[in-house]
């Protein structure tokens, strides 16, 4: 028997990491929609971009998020271990240690943001520089912990993306880049509320000051209702920009209809029913949310794919 | 005996080596690939009178 085994079954050494287990750092399910937002706000931007140049800054744009997907495991590290939905993360479970995230969440930051100003402009890579502290200082270290109206703050860094691939193509900010922010940083609350309302053990036992927690459930289903209310606005409103166009306006006219009666039916009954059911509303409207930006920023991009054929837009 | 045999240990950290190469390999690519369309698409001779202002100059020059 080796030494390693002896150690291995000791329990004093942590399971030698994988690949994957480093890959899992970057949050891959948080990374495919940067990528797919990202993506969007390159596309439908008015100017076009090599396709090696956009293919490489939607790519680093994905590190720069997955970066700080790292540098979050590694400084909610002690409550990733406490609550049962992060509780298999790569540094909860054991197989990568809390230094290790920090010099892979840190390197790929510098590396991503230096790589993306190279291939597209300085405004992207700020722009991403931005995100990743917004997301790991303001968000992470500061805000989740300290206040209930941590989502709601922290949503803005899951809404930069499709702002940043705008800004790849056009070196700038604009009314539609903004408003592609705004229907991410508005559809955040709702979504994480919803996931809070049937997640509640969670939250709690890890001391995350949560709006469920803090301010209670009824609280929580009237901030759902209110903030989806003043989604929908925001997601016509970018309707009638250069980005929309009739699919889009059809898209977002359903969806929001869909998400309000969702949010009213959340808000309208109590937790006995909610019991009653396991969360059969809450449940269905966190679907409905994964759905809903999807299918947004979907009717963007085939806007803008029909662009080209003279169709598409007004 | 136990040297030579193959441990999962050993498999862990030769598809962390695989990965860790690939993902180099790819990084080079890209850099190389991203590297050819910048000299491609920009009109390099254009970029340097613009940025000498060499460009001015002959042109004034001329007049």
């Amino acid at each position: 028997m080796s030494d390693t085994s002896i150690n291995m079954q000791a329990g004093s050494d942590p399971v030698e990491a994988g690949f994957g287990d480093y890959f899992a750092l970057l949050k891959p399910r948080v990374m495919s929609l940067v990528v797919f937002t990202a993506f969007v706000g390159l596309l439908v931007a008015p100017v076009s971009v090599h396709p090696m140049v956009g293919f490489a800054s939607i790519l680093f744009i994905a590190i720069g998020g997955g970066a700080s997907g790292a540098l979050n495991m590694w400084w909610d590290a002690d409550i990733d271990r406490v609550m049962k939905r992060t509780q298999s993360r790569p540094i909860p479970s054991g197989k990568v240690t809390e230094g290790d995230a920090f010099a892979i969440g840190i390197t790929l930051s510098a590396m991503s943001v230096v790589m993306l100003a190279l291939a597209s402009n300085i405004v992207a890579g700020a722009l991403l520089a931005f995100t990743i502290f917004f997301y790991v200082v303001i968000y992470t270290m500061w805000l989740k912990r300290w206040t209930p109206q941590n989502i709601v703050i922290g949503g803005a860094a899951g809404a930069f993306p499709p702002m940043i691939g705008w800004a790849v193509a056009t070196g700038g900010v604009s009314i539609e880049s903004v408003l592609m922010f705004a229907i991410t940083f508005m559809w955040t609350p709702p979504h994480f509320w919803a996931l809070a309302l049937f997640m509640k053990g969670d939250y709690s036992k890890a001391g995350v000051p949560m709006l469920t927690v803090t301010h209670g459930r009824k609280v929580t289903r009237t901030h759902i209702l209110v903030y989806t209310l003043l989604l929908a606005p925001v997601a016509l409103g970018a309707g009638f920009t250069s980005i929309g166009g009739p699919i889009y306006m059809a898209t977002a006219i359903v969806l929001n209809l869909l998400f309000i009666k969702g949010a009213y039916g959340i808000w309208r009954r109590d937790e006995t029913a909610a019991e009653a059911d396991q969360y059969r509303v809450e449940k269905a409207f966190f679907k409905l949310s994964l759905l809903y930006l999807f299918l947004h920023f979907g009717a963007l991009l085939v806007e803008g794919a029909l662009k080209p054929f003279g169709l598409g837009g007004w | 005996m136990a040297i030579g045999r193959e441990h999962e240990l050993h498999k862990r950290r030769m598809g962390r080596n695989m990965g860790v190469g690939l993902a180099l390999a790819g990084f080079v690519a890209i850099v190389f690939g991203l590297t050819v369309v910048k000299v491609k698409v920009i009109d390099v001779p254009s970029a340097y009178e613009q940025n000498t202002g060499l460009g001015a100059a002959t042109s004034g020059a001329s007049e």
